[in-house]
């Protein structure tokens, strides 16, 4: 049976995600300098365009289409048989293209997530093979293997509300790869890139966690009380990582920024992600609360001491708030919240946490072993990094022939 | 009294500042201009209206020294902004007629450092 209020969510919920994409261009955007902002707003864009077609050729069927393979194979190609029927395995009470546009938008803003770590200096078209490429061959399988239908995680009980695990670790480790194996950006030691726009990146969080209550909220699929659960504890978490990255800087370096807190807010809704669906309030503001404490290690104590150039912290913020928020789902999940979730490790059931930690791994080891072929075979067949004199100059200029701001006139 | 007016590339700013502050050159004003020497300018095309030879973006500074300190800041200047390729910029020394410094009203030689 098709319920209007259920459909009617989950369709705002799906607007609402694929608005974080561009309130993520905006974040990312504001962070680079200004030779390269749009060349970031361009690689956002560009993946809603590409990723939305994949999506309905074949993506949706690699991800959803049941089976209990290494992924859901093409039965569903091109939406063949995917209508206006619930598929009862997915949402009971909305079309099945309703839970199918909803999944797009994840599918969409994942690898945009990535842009964070090889901004300012990767070709544009390696940019687009590299996407699709992983696009099909990491987050296809992995959310397949979480969600789909026959999926073997998702069969041995691990539990991942919005995706932490397999949107934000994910698109996490992928950041670490290519900022690994990409390099530095030229002359970093010499010219530390200060953000060249500030308020974009304040509107970019803003977008974000707006269009997040669509992310974890509408993964209830549902007009319920899980819905609202997800909501409440996403706005808290949000809250609690923005003002402890604020405390944060105010202890260590005297005067809390914006920057800060946008940061920390990010950091929030990423870890809260997992267990939107079932954790309480006081769970979230603990879970806010920490993980400000561990992205802020890893972007200001570890990232310079190890030297990789994760040039806007796509790793510190999305992998390590992924981790941190899918560990704590196997913590602080209550059958109390989601009668069909499972209970968590100071709830009487340590086998959950370790299913969560196994999880981890899992996606951990996968996408680190495939990004990296990717990323080779991309490079092999036409280069994945701009020459030297293009990155100077900015990407907006040498990659698009566009500038993003005028002095004259 | 000199005037140095340099010209160089947006991105050997921060490497021209740090020779300037270690040959204790330490004041200085920059700002953001456009233009072009034998590096021709950009393509820029605008939903396919194309404009060839835009300019680029470049700094611009302006040094005022006694005369004891013109060759090391023009010699700091030119380790920080020499690549060797065109488009590095160019160097302009003009003969400073007056200088005041507005706080103390200190005029000439005095007011510059």
């Amino acid at each position: 049976m098709i319920s209007a209020g259920d459909t009617a969510w989950v369709l705002i919920s799906s607007a609402l995600v694929l608005l974080m994409t561009p309130g993520l261009a905006f974040f990312y955007g504001g962070m680079v300098r200004k030779k390269n902002v749009l060349s970031v707003l361009m690689q956002c864009f560009i993946i809603m365009c590409v990723l939305s077609i994949q999506w309905v050729l074949f993506g949706y069927s690699l991800s959803f289409a049941p089976s209990e393979g290494f992924w859901g194979g093409l039965s569903w190609f091109g939406l063949k048989g995917v209508g206006f029927e619930p598929y009862a395995d997915y949402a009971k009470d909305i079309p099945h293209q309703a839970f199918m546009i909803f999944q797009a938008m994840f599918a969409i803003i994942t690898p945009a997530l990535i842009i964070g770590a090889f901004a300012e200096r990767m070709k544009f078209s390696a940019f687009i093979l590299f996407t699709l490429l992983w696009a099909t061959f990491v987050y296809d399988p992995l959310c397949h293997w979480v969600w789909g239908v026959g999926g073997w995680l998702r069969n041995l009980g691990a539990l991942d509300f919005a995706g932490g695990t397999v949107v934000h670790i994910n698109a996490g480790i992928a950041a670490l790869v290519t900022a690994l194996i990409l390099g530095k950006r030229v002359n970093l030691n010499k010219n530390v890139p200060t953000p060249h726009n500030m308020p974009f990146v304040v509107l970019g969080t803003g977008l974000l966690w707006f269009g997040w209550f669509g992310f974890n909220a509408g993964s209830a699929l549902a007009a319920n009380g899980l819905a609202v659960n997800a909501f409440v504890v996403t706005n808290t978490a949000a809250a609690a990582g923005g003002l402890s990255w604020a405390l944060i800087e105010w202890l260590r370096n005297g005067k809390p920024t914006i920057f800060g807190v946008c940061s920390g807010a990010v950091a929030g809704l990423v870890a809260i992600t997992p267990a939107a669906g079932f954790v309480s309030v006081v769970p979230a503001i603990i879970i806010g609360l920490l993980v400000s404490i561990f992205s802020f290690i890893a972007v200001a104590v570890i990232k310079p001491k190890l030297g990789y150039d994760d040039s806007l912290d796509a790793f510190g913020v999305h992998c390590v708030g992924g981790i941190w928020g899918a560990l704590a789902t196997g913590l602080f999940a209550s059958k109390l919240v989601n009668p069909a979730g499972a209970d968590g490790l100071f709830f009487g059931n340590p086998k959950q946490f370790i299913i969560q930690a196994l999880t981890v791994l899992v996606t951990i080891g996968y996408t680190f072993i495939v990004t990296f072929v990717i990323y080779k075979l991309v490079d092999l067949l036409i280069g994945v990094r701009v020459n030297q004199e293009e990155e100077l100059m900015g990407l907006d200029l040498t990659q698009h022939h566009e500038r993003a701001y005028t002095v004259l006139e | 009294m000199k005037l140095i007016i340099a010209i160089i590339q947006p991105h050997k700013l921060e490497e021209v500042k740090a020779e300037l502050y270690k040959a204790e050159v330490n004041l200085l004003t920059v700002s953001e201009v456009l233009g072009h020497g034998r590096q021709k300018g950009v393509t820029e095309i605008y939903r396919g209206a194309k404009e060839s030879g835009n300019l680029l973006r470049k700094m611009r500074l302006e040094i005022a020294v006694n005369e004891n300190f013109v060759e090391p800041t023009v010699k700091a200047i030119i380790k920080g902004a020499k690549t060797g390729e065109t488009g590095d910029g160019k160097i302009f020394v003009l003969d400073l007629q007056e200088c005041v410094r507005i706080r103390t009203e200190e005029r000439g030689s005095a007011a510059i450092g």
